[in-house]
């Protein structure tokens, strides 16, 4: 509801793909509005640049939508502006009639057994932002020269970065994984990579998509103990579900059907095994795990205890989210406390702030279409300053936001910063991006 | 490039394709559904979660002979970007045989909004 000269304000926190789809659902809908993203980096596009793996660039390809959206002249994007440190909700309030927050999960959960704070134990938020040149995370410096790796969990997370660390550089030769990471990477003496499981195969979240890659690389070899692989997909479920479970079980077959000495390199798939220790003094040289067996979807423990020594631990078990100043949480202190997308006057939440850490790209576009409806319906044009009012702030804070066409410069000179055959070479630090746009 | 929807959707439109596509390559007829093989970008969340599992990547036997389908018809077909309803009768012609030859119309699909 907006009259025909003032717009309707609208901040939203976070410029990942929530984010964009619900300034683009906003748009849609109420004709004049002015709608800002508001993003802790200088660079938008949230984990489509810093989660998707570095050699799946056609998954990034999605940002090719998301720069349609920054094209209308209603959209505005404030990046290396930090929500809760250079501006509080509380003053975005008084320049905007609506706020959504878009602000994902960003943290690891955390892997709560002895030993997880060993040198050499890493959360995959982290180690995938490292190789994906986050800058919160250029300076991680794992130690690679180990033979042997044991990433924990059984998602595409966990497959993404076995593969990464398998891939030879000519396999890597089209992707954009970070330089410093590629040298530490392509140096590694790693030969095993364990991806562990604390319950089995009809478990498991890997999509098909992404589990098959593993039989197709240069110098790896998947390895799966035939006698891990379920018979057949039981219990109750509708036929999908089942059908995709059948498909991973298949998959899975054909690479107990490889013989571990094919290539250089193993990825080896161990399921029912729960880690129950990190085993070290300073650094990472193994982990305790206890097999396990599945009832009614819950792994219990059977007291066969072993052991893989090795020399890094990633943890890939899902992520969640910080706490966020000024801003109600669940029950379960997990997710901001809503109501299909409604959280309190004028304020809003979608994604994985608001479900949780789960689903695909597309999956954040019904959030979006549910709080522009909200917004549409539910708030009225205040006469606010909206992004006149955000930008004093920030130069009475003396903060350098970077505009959208700001990023593209910042994304112009990544692209020409390209190595042969890579779309881009990513630069990692802030003060390097703004230097550029001074 | 990319995926494309085979004659298995006809007069099923189960459409949670739509829901997971991050581009919004989707187009649709009376029908069936289509993808944009230009548009799509290769992503795979809509392959599984078609429950008359109509989707196949292009670069296949099976792809291949609905490619042009596909193309032709996505610059034809509206834009689809949610889901609308699905057929009362979808289930009854799920797993069918020879719909295309029985069934397919070149007529586009109506409004979702």
């Amino acid at each position: 509801m907006s009259n025909n000269s003032s717009p309707l304000q609208v901040a939203v926190i976070g410029a990942g793909p929530s984010g964009f789809y619900t300034a683009n659902a906003i748009m849609e809908i109420v004709p004049n509005c002015c709608v800002d993203i508001i993003e802790a980096l200088p660079t938008p596009y949230g984990l489509i640049r810093s989660g998707v793996a570095p050699d799946h660039q056609n998954t990034k390809a999605v940002s090719r939508i998301f720069e349609r959206t920054a094209q209308d002249p209603r959209f505005g994007f404030y990046g290396n502006v930090i929500f809760g440190q250079d501006v509080s909700l509380k003053e975005l309030h008084n320049h905007y009639d609506a706020i959504v927050l878009a602000t994902g999960a960003t943290l690891d959960r955390a892997l709560a057994i002895p030993g997880s704070e060993i040198s050499g134990v890493f959360g995959s938020a982290a180690f995938v932002g490292w190789y994906n040149g986050h800058p919160d995370f250029k300076d991680l410096n794992p130690d690679l020269s180990t033979t042997t790796v044991v990433i924990i969990g059984n998602g595409n997370v966990a497959i993404d970065v076995a593969r990464v660390l398998i891939k030879t550089p000519q396999e890597m030769l089209n992707s954009d994984l970070a330089g410093h990471a590629a040298k530490i990477i392509h140096h590694s003496l790693i030969k095993d990579i364990y991806i562990i499981g604390r319950r089995g195969p009809l478990e498991a979240k890997f999509s098909n998509k992404e589990l098959v890659e593993i039989g197709k690389l240069t110098n790896g070899v998947p390895v799966v103990d035939s006698a891990q692989i379920p018979a057949k997909v039981y219990g109750e479920m509708s036929d999908l579900d089942r059908h995709i479970r059948e498909k991973n079980l298949q998959t899975l077959r054909e690479f107990s059907s490889f013989s571990s000495t094919d290539k250089n390199k193993r990825v080896h798939f161990l399921f029912n095994s729960r880690p129950i220790k990190v085993l070290g003094n300073g650094h990472v040289k193994g982990v305790s795990l206890e097999r396990t067996q599945v009832e009614n979807i819950n792994a219990s423990g059977t007291g066969e205890i072993f052991e893989i020594p090795c020399g890094i631990v990633i943890s890939a078990i899902g992520y969640q989210m910080p706490p966020l100043n000024e801003v109600p949480m669940n029950v379960s202190g997990d997710l901001v406390a809503n109501f299909e997308g409604y959280v309190s006057k004028g304020l809003y939440v979608v994604g994985w702030a608001k479900r949780g850490p789960k689903g695909v790209i597309g999956t954040n576009k019904a959030d979006a279409e549910v709080v522009a409806d909200h917004i549409s319906k539910q708030i009225t044009v205040g006469f606010l300053a909206g992004r006149d009012g955000l930008e004093a702030l920030l130069n009475k804070n003396k903060v350098k936001w970077v505009s959208f066409s700001d990023w593209q410069k910042i994304n112009a000179r990544e692209v020409s910063l390209a190595p042969a055959g890579a779309p881009r070479q990513k630069i990692t630090k802030i003060s390097d991006m703004l230097a550029i746009i001074k | 490039m990319g995926y494309v929807v085979t004659e298995k959707c006809i007069k099923c439109k189960y459409q949670d394709c739509i829901a997971v596509c991050p581009v919004n390559c989707f187009y649709h007829g009376e029908v069936m559904l289509v993808i944009n093989p230009d548009e799509c970008i290769d992503c795979g969340a809509c392959e599984p979660v078609c429950t008359a599992q109509a989707i196949v990547f292009g670069d296949t036997n099976d792809g291949e002979a609905w490619l042009d389908l596909n193309l032709k018809y996505s610059n034809v077909w509206p834009n689809i970007t949610r889901k609308g309803e699905t057929p009362t009768d979808a289930d009854s012609y799920n797993k069918l045989e020879g719909k295309y030859q029985k069934y397919f119309s070149a007529s586009p699909g109506k409004s979702v909004r």
